[in-house]
């Protein structure tokens, strides 16, 4: 293989592995490409209280984990004392604690993290009984009753479609007031929960249905009781009605908890059982979702990135992973455009410290220093100092000159000017160097257009590297390093004019 | 204002990006480099190959020589102060004559011992080299520049830059200093390039500051009326640098000494690109042209090869 060929196949073979890999982790893993997507993680508090009688006590909460419409980031329980477990019946999770001896009232709390995803709600994972348990209203005690809900049920019956319109017209009903037949029901029935008096005219219409438990989710909400909802099947699937409206549908912000008849909890050995729900919202980049819900377990690629660092090495490196997008511009610009800039990387160099200070001031502080580093080396030419020795001296100059920036501005309340320690000395004392030897050898011109072409590169540097898409790419996707290796390797084969070359050349045979 | 790079493909000028990958990085191993970087070598291995050379006077390896400063070059009228390790001519210092204590530059800006001490310090610490490395100094004997080329030049001597492929000379010109150039031969520093018919030495046309002229700023005369004496031997000078260097592509620059005729200044392995401007063309073609000989071409001697060059050039 010629090296032009090897060029451009081991270029374009990093090109598509680090591609191949950003669409791997962005399509399969689910990192987000572009940073902007945030996603509300709710944390959910159930808190459990109960009575203990004073012997033993087993306490079981059902948990939503095998909900469809929830993704469980993170879960918390916590329980002085108690032994605890989680165990599983027909595909349902309880949280079970249990001791010996208690006695009086006590607390036990679960929390959660959950990505909450309303559009999946009803994808049922669960084998939900459609069996029709008729209530037992037999006797004379309850010929009222059983008149009145036949009477409900034949309104409904004749004033609607199908079963999901029978089922709101009956609940419309139901909850009439003026409704002769359902208030005589609710009064019958007063000891039994409203949405339980629902499901029983709707049994005995032969309808199967079930309550559905679940929160309301709003921002910030403590101490709040589980909502109830209606489910109901129509003969092919389950529909979802609010049991004070009659509305079908389940509502956005409704997170289920538990689907069908089995308690949410259930307390051996205490009374005055009771749970109530916190939630607060947190909104986190997308990724962190992502992050968190592959858990460690699939995601090699994700355990051997930058996430396993500390924190405080992730923030370092955010500041190192951004260097090749700045050395792959400067390679461009030279190779390309054909800039003039006093050193190769300095730039780069440059630009790193503009992140710290901002552009403006940055270019200001760049300019302030050179120029007055400039006016003290012009004196130090003539004392016949050696070079090492005379650079030396332009550092410990540079220095000064930073630390007075600094108080001066500090003083006069531009805190901005505070971030200056972020700047290379030792690569400006070396820039004050070459620009005066430029000086003397090809005069102020040229010192002119290679800091001017020095400032251009470093302000083209600090525009991607504070653009928050490459921030959070090459963050994110450390295999845009390949992609920007890929790139750097084939311009490096570039063999076309510079555009600096068109204009040098332009009077060419003319 | 811009080119097109198709107008410039035309014309088969030879870009940056093109003569590193496609000629420096092929024809020209690295570790043949430090024969040219280093021009005392460059000067030794030359009169080993008995090609012709500047004198050298002296040679300052390291800073505690500058104490025997006076005793070097005291007794000199004229000598040229060199990095040995410099590039595009930085650094580089020429003396045309004395003034009581002082040294005198050709613009007759005059230069204490001080002065001239420091400015070796410099170069002894790197300044001029490439890479910042501890460089050394050496002095040499000032040439007398041909008569011919009087007026041709102001302030300092002219030099010609004559683009040796695989032995094959391929362009010429002749770098002209003006005053804007501060006496020296480089183009992007003022001086005037002329670029030179290379089958004939006739001038062909002149830039400045990358644009054509017709007189020497300075002294008013016409390059047209250039033509370079013993352009042959020029030319065979040049052609044998190859054999000398193995280098495939370089820049030799050459000076006609009144006395001792065309001698090596010193040569280049990483030549500029503005002969082109110069001479009015590019260089693709006439380097095409080498690169498709026929390989018992590449190894006739040195005067064969440079009348096939300029059989060829004169049908170009």
């Amino acid at each position: 293989m010629s090296p032009r060929l090897q060029v451009y196949f081991l270029g374009l073979t990093f090109i598509l592995l680090g591609m191949g890999l950003v669409i791997y982790k962005s399509q399969v893993l689910g990192l987000p490409i572009t940073p902007g997507a945030y996603q509300t993680v709710w944390t959910i508090e159930a808190k459990v209280e109960f009575e203990a009688n004073g012997a033993e006590v087993k306490a079981s909460l059902a948990l939503p984990k095998t909900q469809s419409n929830l993704d469980v980031l993170d879960e918390v329980f916590s329980s002085s004392g108690y032994g605890f477990s989680v165990e599983k019946e027909d595909g349902h999770q309880r949280a079970v604690w249990s001791k010996r001896e208690v006695e009086g009232k006590q607390t036990l709390y679960y929390k959660l993290d959950v990505h909450h995803h309303a559009e999946q709600a009803l994808a049922s994972t669960l084998e939900l009984s459609t069996d029709i348990v008729k209530p037992d209203w037999t006797g004379a005690r309850f010929a009222a009753l059983r008149s009145s809900s036949a009477n409900l049920i034949d309104q409904s019956w004749k004033s609607s479609a199908d079963r999901s319109t029978f089922v709101t017209q009956l609940l419309k009903a139901l909850n009439d007031s003026k409704n002769a037949d359902s208030r005589l029901i609710l009064n019958t029935l007063s000891d039994t929960s409203h949405v339980k008096v629902a499901l029983s005219l709707l049994s005995m219409a032969d309808i199967p249905g079930h309550i559905v438990r679940g929160l309301y989710l709003e921002d910030d909400r403590s101490r709040i009781a589980p909502s109830t909802l209606l489910e109901v099947f129509d003969g092919d699937r389950w529909l979802v009605f609010s049991p004070k409206t009659g509305i079908k549908g389940l509502p956005n912000d409704f997170l289920i908890w538990q689907r069908g008849d089995k308690s949410l909890i259930d307390v051996e050995g205490g009374r005055r059982s009771r749970v109530r729900f916190s939630t607060l919202a947190n909104n986190v980049p997308t990724r962190e979702v992502a992050l968190q819900q592959m858990g460690g377990e699939q995601a090699t690629l994700i355990d051997y990135s930058i996430y396993s660092l500390p924190i405080e090495q992730q923030s370092i490196f955010k500041f190192i992973l951004l260097v090749p997008v700045g050395a792959l511009i400067v390679i461009f610009i030279r190779v390309v455009i054909g800039i003039r800039t006093a050193g190769t990387f300095m730039p780069v160099l440059l630009a790193i410290a503009f992140v710290q200070t901002s552009l403006l001031s940055g270019v200001l502080i760049f300019l302030l220093i050179l120029a007055v580093g400039l006016w003290v080396r012009s004196y130090l030419s003539r004392l016949d100092l050696l070079l090492v020795s005379r650079i030396a001296a332009v550092v410990v100059i540079v220095v000064g000159l930073m630390s007075a920036i600094s108080i001066v501005s500090y003083k006069l309340g531009v805190e901005q000017a505070l971030t200056i320690t972020f700047f290379p000395l030792i690569i400006i004392a070396w820039t004050i160097e070459h620009m005066a030897i430029l000086w003397e050898d090809d005069g102020p011109m040229e010192v002119i257009i290679q800091t001017t072409g020095s400032l251009l590169v470093a302000s083209f540097c600090y525009l991607a590297m504070t653009s928050r898409y490459v921030e959070h790419g090459m963050f994110n996707f450390p295999e845009l390093l390949l992609v920007s290796l890929g790139l750097i390797i084939i311009l490096g084969h570039y063999t076309g004019y510079r555009v600096s070359e068109l204009i040098r050349f332009r009077h060419m045979g003319t | 204002m811009f080119a097109s790079p198709g107008e410039l493909k035309r014309k088969h000028v030879l870009g940056m990006n093109s003569r590193n990958i496609e000629y420096i990085a092929r024809y020209n191993p690295r570790h043949l480099y430090p024969l040219v970087d280093d021009k005392l070598k460059t000067k030794v291995s030359a009169q080993k190959a008995g090609i012709a050379v500047p004198q050298l006077l002296a040679v300052i390896k390291s800073q505690w020589q500058l104490r025997d400063l006076e005793n070097i070059i005291g007794q000199w009228q004229k000598f040229v102060i060199k990095p040995t390790r410099g590039s595009g001519g930085k650094g580089i210092v020429v003396i045309t004559g004395r003034d009581a204590a002082s040294y005198v530059k050709p613009n007759g800006t005059q230069l204490d011992l001080p002065a001239i001490r420091r400015h070796i310090s410099n170069i002894l610490s790197g300044l001029y080299s490439l890479g910042g490395k501890p460089d050394s100094v050496m002095f040499e004997s000032l040439i007398e520049y041909d008569a011919v080329f009087n007026d041709f030049t102001y302030e300092g001597v002219p030099d010609l830059r004559i683009i040796v492929f695989k032995g094959f000379p391929v362009m010429a010109m002749l770098r002209c200093s003006t005053h804007a150039s501060d006496g020296r031969a480089n183009l992007h520093q003022g001086a005037i390039g002329v670029g030179i018919d290379m089958a004939t030495g006739q001038s062909l046309f002149a830039v400045q500051h990358d644009k054509p002229v017709s007189r020497h700023p300075d002294t008013g005369r016409l390059f047209s009326e250039l033509v370079i004496p013993q352009w042959k031997s020029i030319l065979e000078l040049a052609a044998g640098c190859f054999e000398m260097t193995g280098l495939g592509y370089i820049g030799c620059d050459i000076v006609l000494d009144k006395h001792q005729g065309p001698v090596i200044l010193e040569l280049n392995a990483r030549p500029g690109l503005a002969i082109q401007l110069a001479s009015g063309r590019g260089l693709i073609d006439r380097l095409r042209l080498v690169e498709n000989l026929a390989i018992e071409m590449l190894e006739l001697p040195v005067d064969e090869r440079v009348r096939l060059c300029q059989s060829w050039y004169q049908e170009i």
